[in-house]
């Protein structure tokens, strides 16, 4: 193929492996990537449209199926829309029980996601272990709330379940357990120079980009941008314990890397001090009817702001609800990252936000001007990654 | 900033531009405006109030079309709702706001076709969302949506 050919890859959008199909279609010039375009759509459900058929109660249960490593964003998200409709006073234990349940969330999301990059990148040791950690915390999930995943917690006015007492020193034991296993995987990332060499410099955001486009959680914090619901809009106990908001300045896939192995601390400090303040007292609040009004709620999810609003009109279930994930405004940012960059790396730039990626299983290089299509599968584009690693191993010496 | 600093930018710069406010509670303001002026609010918040873009929400009122455009002032934990009513229901359209905020292309491309509202000036009005064969002109998340609607494909 000579340099100056532009070629179309399309990337997706079938075989759902964990949240959504997307189809992008990468147009390079040799093995620069010059323009992208992205089609959604292919898992949408029509969630919104669903729960205006809904009532209150019962649309909680459907957000919290928009995705499984969010489920307790979601139906946080909308709780809150919906107190804050009809002014509902959330009992403080309650509100522990929130910020326990969304920081564990965030643990086991972040663990998913060095586990992925570490894939991508050809570093399935950091894989094995990352998700093997992550398992920890989902036993936690578990006894907690009855479930690993999808934990319906949530209520207006409250939480379903309560946090025994014998269940605090388990949490405790678990995560004092997960602490060394986190500092050794923050070693194995941080410390590596394969890895300083493999991401530093690559698909970066510029701190102006990430404001035009609005971007949300560990991506624009990553560019610079100290934005954290949990902090400038405070809700469930966040405003009652202390935590830093982790931010870095590049704005490259090393520093994305950055904010979620960093902020996995934070959420374990989070976590403890929670079970420590958490008073005695009711878990939820006597709701009678929702009042005619709208409501907005939102929390910091994994990925970056889960925004929800809805509208009431008396009855018991809403005129309107609509729903906007952190990757909604986290996507578009492909544009400005992955325009310039290699194929190569455009696996782990398309991965830094932590879409679900996984849903990647096919790929076609297709040539315009030939008729003979040559198709590509994702596991070739995971390949080309791991392969550009091992060239900057061979590079530096290093031996595997 | 707090919520009445902002409310008073907003009277000073738009004047009677500002149809109605409502301070649901010290985190959340509603501002009603006329259409017309929405790229002049966009602009005047996204860019020289530094409010953060959330998203916009478009919803099928009985006699009009509400478009909610959603932003934050992440200083003071304030959500701004700019709404703005559009009148005529069988010929919506508002200007586009993603000139000013590339972060809006996506919802209003959606908005496009969930609802059938036309975004003037909108740099990429391509489908997003629904398949390819979705029939022309049907909106699903119209109140008068009937799920049959979906079986015209061919």
């Amino acid at each position: 193929m000579s340099h100056n050919e532009r070629s179309m890859i399309p990337i997706g959008p079938y075989h759902p492996l964990q949240e959504e199909p997307e189809f992008y279609r990468l147009i390079v010039e040799g093995e620069k990537v010059v323009d992208i375009d992205v089609r959604i759509g292919y898992n949408h459900r029509g969630i919104e449209k669903l729960s205006e058929a809904k009532t209150f109660d019962q649309s909680i249960f459907i957000v919290e199926r928009i995705c499984g490593i969010c489920s307790s964003s979601h139906p946080i998200a909308c709780v809150q829309a919906v107190e804050d409709i009809a002014g509902i006073e959330v009992p403080e234990r309650a509100l522990y029980i929130r910020s326990i349940v969304q920081e564990l969330e965030r643990l086991h999301s972040h663990l998913l996601w060095v586990g992925l990059a570490g894939h991508f990148l050809g570093y399935n040791t950091v894989f094995m272990w990352s998700w093997k950690y992550r398992e920890p915390v989902c036993d936690i999930m578990e006894t907690v709330t009855g479930n690993r995943q999808h934990y319906a917690m949530m209520k207006v006015s409250g939480v379903r379940r309560d946090i025994e007492p014998e269940h605090v020193s388990y949490i405790l034991k678990r995560l004092d357990e997960l602490l060394p296993k986190i500092d050794m995987l923050k070693g194995a990332v941080l410390d590596d120079p394969v890895l300083h060499a493999r991401l530093k410099g690559v698909g970066v955001l510029t701190k102006e980009e990430a404001i035009n486009y609005s971007a949300l959680g560990p991506t624009s914090r990553a560019s610079g941008i100290p934005y954290d619901v949990r902090r400038d809009h405070p809700y469930a106990a966040y405003g009652r314990v202390k935590f830093n908001v982790i931010t870095q300045e590049e704005g490259d896939v090393f520093a994305k890397a950055v904010v979620r192995i960093l902020e996995m601390y934070e959420s374990i400090s989070i976590i403890r001090q929670c079970l420590d303040k958490m008073p005695k007292g009711p878990i939820d609040a006597k709701v009678k009817d929702v009042p005619p009004g709208e409501g907005i709620g939102h929390v910091e999810a994994p990925r970056g702001e889960c925004f929800h609003y809805v509208r009431s009109d008396g009855a018991n279930s809403p005129v309107r609800h609509k729903v906007r994930a952190p990757t909604y405004m986290n996507f578009p940012t492909f544009k400005a990252t992955v325009i310039g960059q290699t194929v190569s790396d455009a696996t782990i730039i398309l991965a830094a936000i932590d879409p679900c990626y996984c849903c990647t299983e096919r790929l076609a290089v297709v040539r315009p001007d030939d008729p003979n299509k040559t198709v590509m599968s994702a596991e070739d584009l995971i390949r080309l990654s791991q392969e550009k690693t091992m060239k900057i191993k061979n590079k530096m010496g290093i031996v595997c | 900033m707090t919520a009445h600093e902002l409310i008073e930018n907003l009277r000073s710069k738009f004047g009677a531009s500002v149809k109605d406010i409502f301070e649901k509670s010290k985190k959340r303001l509603y501002v009603t405006i006329e259409p017309n002026d929405i790229t002049g609010f966009a602009h005047f918040l996204f860019r020289d109030m530094g409010c953060r873009f959330n998203i916009a929400t478009a919803v099928d009122s009985f006699d009009c079309f509400e478009i909610l455009y959603h932003f934050s002032r992440d200083d003071s934990g304030i959500v701004i709702t700019i709404r703005a009513k559009l009148k005529d229901k069988n010929d919506p359209h508002i200007d586009s706001i993603t000139p000013i905020i590339k972060g809006a292309e996506w919802i209003e491309r959606e908005m496009h076709e969930l609802f059938g509202i036309e975004f003037d000036g909108h740099p990429n009005m391509k489908p997003l969302l629904l398949a390819d064969d979705w029939p022309e002109g049907v909106y699903p998340l119209r109140k008068d949506f009937v799920p049959e609607q979906r079986d015209d494909r061919g």
